[in-house]
């Protein structure tokens, strides 16, 4: 497909305006401007400004989504203002006009300008962003797993643009919710084999009641990211060594719930939702219920279930005794569990170092903007990075989660390194050999042909 | 009123090496950027680091690669001191964090690059500098109660004693508007180059010679300011740059005929050859019809000859911008690009400490000119340069500030002179023109006059045109009348520091009447090493720019013919 070359044409920014000297509340500016439509958004404000309206105030400098200075909201949906063309952001728009705003969860300093200090900066420095090294540092380099360093190049990418801090629901709600960018960041470390404190970084994180379990898994930071760093990815990564790894048992009840929800669906096959409450408070076990901590919030979800109950919500039968699998579709389940737990190593893929499948399928129809397909993540054709032992033969993908041989994980002392199969998740994408590749870091984007660098900049581009 | 040891200006790679060396000194430490420390244009490096880590390797040859690369301009001594200290530098950047790429043993990983005799490339994927800026900052973090950082503070002017030794900098905070008087015993300036007077470049917006203005107006010489490279990759309409990593994993230039023409003029190296042989190759297929693209003034870069695994692997960065700026699937299908300016060899003089001629004012990173990249860089250098010479620069300062006490200069009459400056542009009627338009034609004229293939009609043409833009662009009008986060009265500020270079690189050229490096003049197409062997140093005196010369450095390698 060769470029395309179209002429310039007209279209409409509204931006929204503050200026803080001036008294006045935020307002909408309207601007139409003439540019190419692949041309970026970023483009289109500067026109703007260089020709009709040299205050408008917006960062900016590379122009190619390096810096991090252009993050905005495009019609909604954050996203840099530099690699977001015209045209796609016309096509999310109402009556194909581009509204432009800052990016939320921060204060705004004037028009398109927030505060990185306060709220995205703030967050970074709490998570002592900084390497402290393994003693003795060595006289050359220190000699580390190749896949380690493929791995954490994912995190290392992240520009610090602000856009998953944005939109993040839980930092709406929570705001000191330490955020999907402070701990992508503190991913970097925790899977790099030159840091000392991967245990005490982890503990940290788990303990914090705004820190790892805090993250409700909403996949807003996955979307808005576009460098591919998949913060929501690197929060899971770094619960699963936390409880998997180092059996950090934090008392936000975060592992005792994924202990819990494990355990429910490997004895009933399907979640147990009354056990399920229980278990995260007081412990995964049938004796969880009668825990003080238990007690206590099975009590104050009593109103809950009355009402459940009393609008038929709810079966009282099967609240308490558990939904009813056939015997061979618990056994199947079973078998799912056997075969993931049989391995070594756990492991983690990123798609950095598996690579891509050579012969691609679109994972959606060709975008109108005239971007080239979408490739499939397929882990399971068993790319392996070049000459890494890595990743290994795809599973028969009977069960959906490819099987690497645990032979390169013992390369990844520390659990954020190279190769393994997530336990949870990847048991709960068993549907789709493309997503299981991803699983370990970012299974949305497995399934849907992303989290490579096509998809998350063609999705902001869609906005 | 601050007053520190050491003042940086320029937070990039080299001022924020300079800054960390400064404070293991134990000296007080300011750094101070227009723009978030991570925001500055070294974030941009995409190849790698050059150095001769590999036991296989020596930092002769690397030394000599460079030599020859800078067409036998670059000064020798501070050429050895880059290579010769390369290999422990790249070393302390992973110790501190810095996720290299590693090889099957786990050790470092080296790639090829642009005039290198072997493979001495460190890199991380195409993002090194990005990589190198983030840790550097992560370590700047660390050391948050030692080193003071002034985060989107936008210097006017630098401040000098009675006897001209300069002592500080006036700087104006961009989010608030307050301007501020900034003594010190030591100045370092690591405000990068000059791109945005070129258009298109592949610089950054915020990329507009700064430094290069602050230290001329004070006096300090700008040495081999006619030496302007031009990248062989670069996307045809934005000019965003496609790394020569590509090159170094082995893609191809072909022209519309399908060949790989390198093989004319550089039939060994081929694509790997120096930027200005590459760049100009492409001109000239360019110039004689056989270019590609809607206009014919492109070429193509032929990526899927990498296996595509490799490509997104350690190229992804550009596999993005291949799909982000010009649509298309660099692993699929060749992409469409043509030469663009991209880095300044030329800056403020300084020696192998980072010293400029002016007491108490040092310059390190692409502001400076040591010269270690003589008339032309080779990729991987620049990142190396910064590192080396910020190290060294912060090193010497913080040395000089032991031994001195607080300079004490007059800043009130400072302050009220920027302060008179900002008010003036603020109120300029809206007559003439504004500064986009000054600086959008700027650019184009640098682009066609001061570009790959120079003569001295052009040359002269553009001369004119600067000095009638200087004028214009002292009275150029903006909109914005406010305080707050007033990014247009910068940009007319900006908009002085560009011309005030443009007008040293016009001058430059057109005073050397020979091509070398970078610089090719059509009327004086041979290197003459007899009449020509020499910097060229511009500097302001009184009633306006003075020609001078330096002397090169020569230690072992006596100028030859350079072939690759």
């Amino acid at each position: 497909m060769a470029e395309v070359h179209r002429p310039a044409q007209q279209f409409t920014l509204r931006l929204r305006r503050y200026d803080p000297e001036s008294g006045q509340a935020p307002y909408w500016d309207q601007h139409t401007i003439e540019l190419e439509p692949h041309r970026s958004v970023l483009e289109g404000i500067l026109q703007a400004r260089d020709r009709v309206d040299g205050s408008i105030g917006i960062r900016c400098s590379c122009r190619q989504a390096i810096c991090g200075s252009c993050g905005v909201r495009i019609n909604g949906a954050p996203a840099l203002a530099c690699n977001t063309h015209l045209e796609a952001a016309a096509r999310t728009g109402s009556d194909e006009v581009i509204e432009v705003e800052p990016m939320g969860n921060m204060p705004v300093l004037k028009d398109l300008i927030v505060d990185m200090d306060a709220v995205h900066w703030k967050k970074i420095r709490r998570v002592t962003p900084w390497l402290l090294a393994k003693q003795p540092v060595p006289e050359r380099e220190y000699l580390v797993p190749r896949e380690s360093m493929v791995d954490v190049t994912q995190t290392m990418a992240c520009i610090q643009c602000g856009a998953c801090v944005s939109d993040c629901l839980s930092m709406e709600v929570d705001p000191d919710f330490i955020g999907p960018a402070a701990l992508a960041k503190a991913y970097r470390f925790v899977g790099d084999p030159r840091d000392d404190q991967q245990l005490e970084r982890l503990n940290d994180l788990a303990q914090d009641p705004h820190g790892i379990f805090d993250c409700t898994h909403c996949f807003n930071c996955v979307d808005a990211c576009p460098k591919d760093v998949d913060p929501m990815g690197q929060i899971m990564r770094l619960r699963r060594i936390a409880t998997s790894d180092h059996h950090i048992v934090d008392r936000n009840n975060g592992q005792r719930h994924e202990a819990a929800f494990t355990g429910l669906v490997r004895d009933y096959g399907l979640n147990h939702e009354a056990e399920l409450l229980s278990r995260s408070y007081g412990g995964n076990s049938w004796f969880g219920k009668f825990h003080p901590a238990a007690g206590k919030e099975l009590l104050s979800s009593l109103p809950v279930v009355a009402k459940g109950l009393l609008r038929g919500k709810l079966d009282p039968r099967t609240a308490v005794l558990g939904h009813k699998l056939p015997k061979a579709d618990l056994r199947s389940v079973h078998r799912i569990y056997e075969r993931i737990e049989e391995r070594e190593q756990r492991y983690e893929l990123n798609l950095f170092i598996t690579g891509y499948d050579e012969d691609l399928e679109p994972a959606s129809p060709r975008d109108r903007s005239g971007s080239p397909d979408q490739p499939v993540a397929q882990a399971a054709a068993g790319e392996a990075a070049a000459g890494g032992p890595a990743s290994g033969e795809a599973d028969a993908a009977s069960e959906g989660a490819p099987d690497l041989p645990s032979a390169s994980a013992a390369a990844g002392a520390s659990g954020g390194a190279a190769s393994g199969a997530s336990a949870g998740p990847a048991a709960e994408e068993s549907g789709g050999a493309a997503g299981g590749g991803a699983a370990g870091s970012s299974p949305a984007h497995g399934a849907g042909g992303g989290g490579e660098q096509g998809a998350p900049s063609e999705d902001s581009s869609e906005r | 009123m601050p007053a520190h040891d050491v003042l940086i200006i320029g937070a990039g790679l080299a001022g924020q090496r300079a800054a960390l060396a400064a404070a293991r000194e134990g000296a007080t430490v300011a750094v101070m950027s227009k723009v978030h420390p991570v925001r500055s244009h070294s974030v941009a490096a995409a190849g790698g680091i050059n150095a001769a880590i590999s036991i296989d390797d020596d930092w002769r040859s690397h030394a000599y690669d460079t030599v020859k690369g800078s067409d036998f301009l670059g000064d020798q001594d501070a050429i050895e001191i880059m290579c010769a200290e390369a290999p422990a530098e790249v070393m302390h950047l992973e110790h501190i964090g810095v996720t290299f790429h590693r090889n099957e043993r786990g050790e470092l990983d080296l790639r090829a690059f642009g005039g290198a005799s072997m493979k001495r490339t460190a890199y991380v994927a195409d993002i090194t500098g990005q990589a190198m800026l983030h840790v550097l900052y992560e370590q700047l973090m660390r050391r948050h109660e030692t080193v003071d950082t002034y985060e989107e503070w936008f210097t006017t002017s630098l401040l000098q004693d009675a006897d001209g030794i300069c002592c500080g900098a006036v700087a104006r905070d961009v989010r608030s508007g307050r301007i501020e008087a900034f003594t010190a015993k030591n100045v370092i300036l690591a405000c990068g180059g000059a791109g945005q007077a070129y258009k298109p470049t592949t610089n950054g917006l915020i990329v507009t010679g700064d430094g290069i203005a602050l230290a001329y107006r004070i006096g300090a010489p700008l040495m081999d300011m006619e030496m302007v490279q031009y990248h062989p990759t670069c996307l045809v309409e934005t000019g965003i740059l496609i790394t020569e990593g590509a090159r170094g994993e082995g893609a191809h230039l072909l022209n519309s005929q399908g060949e790989r023409f390198m093989q004319k003029s550089a039939p060994n190296k081929m694509e790997l050859a120096s930027r200005d042989v590459v760049s100009r190759a492409e001109q000239i297929e360019i110039d004689e019809g056989r270019g590609v693209g809607p206009d014919g003034n492109g070429l193509y870069l032929d990526v899927t000859v990498v296996p595509r695994k490799r490509t997104l692997e350690a190229l992804r960065e550009i596999v993005s911008l291949g799909k982000d700026f010009a649509g298309v699937d660099i692993t699929r299908e060749p992409i469409t690009i043509r030469p663009g300016q991209h880095y300044i060899m030329g800056g403020v003089k300084t020696d192998v400490d980072g010293r400029t001629p002016i007491e108490g004012l040092y310059a390190a990173g692409e502001v400076a000119c040591v010269s270690v990249h003589g008339g032309n860089r080779l990729g991987a250098n620049s990142l190396l340069d910064t590192l080396i010479f910020g190290r060294r620069a912060g090193e010497h300062a913080a040395a000089r500030a032991a031994s001195m006490g607080m300079p004490e200069p007059d800043t009130v009459a400072a302050l009220r002179r920027d302060s008179e400056l900002i008010e003036s542009i603020i109120s300029r009627p809206r007559e003439g023109r504004r500064v986009s338009e000054i600086k959008d034609e700027l650019g184009e004229l640098m682009n066609r006059e001061a570009a790959v293939f120079r003569s001295r009609e052009g040359l002269e043409r553009a001369r004119e045109t600067v000095a009638r833009l200087k004028e214009e662009s002292a009275q150029a009008w903006i909109d914005d009348r406010g305080t707050v986060f007033n990014q247009d009265v910068l940009g007319a500020i900006e908009l002085g520091y560009m011309v005030d270079c443009a007008e040293a690189i016009v001058l430059a050229a057109l005073e050397r009447t020979e091509s070398r490096g970078a610089q090719f003049r059509t009327d004086f197409p041979a290197r003459n090493d007899d009449e020509w062997l020499k910097h060229i140093d511009i500097s302001l005196n009184g009633d306006g720019p003075r020609v001078s010369y330096s002397p090169v450095t020569i230690t072992q390698w006596q100028p030859e013919e350079r072939k690759y």
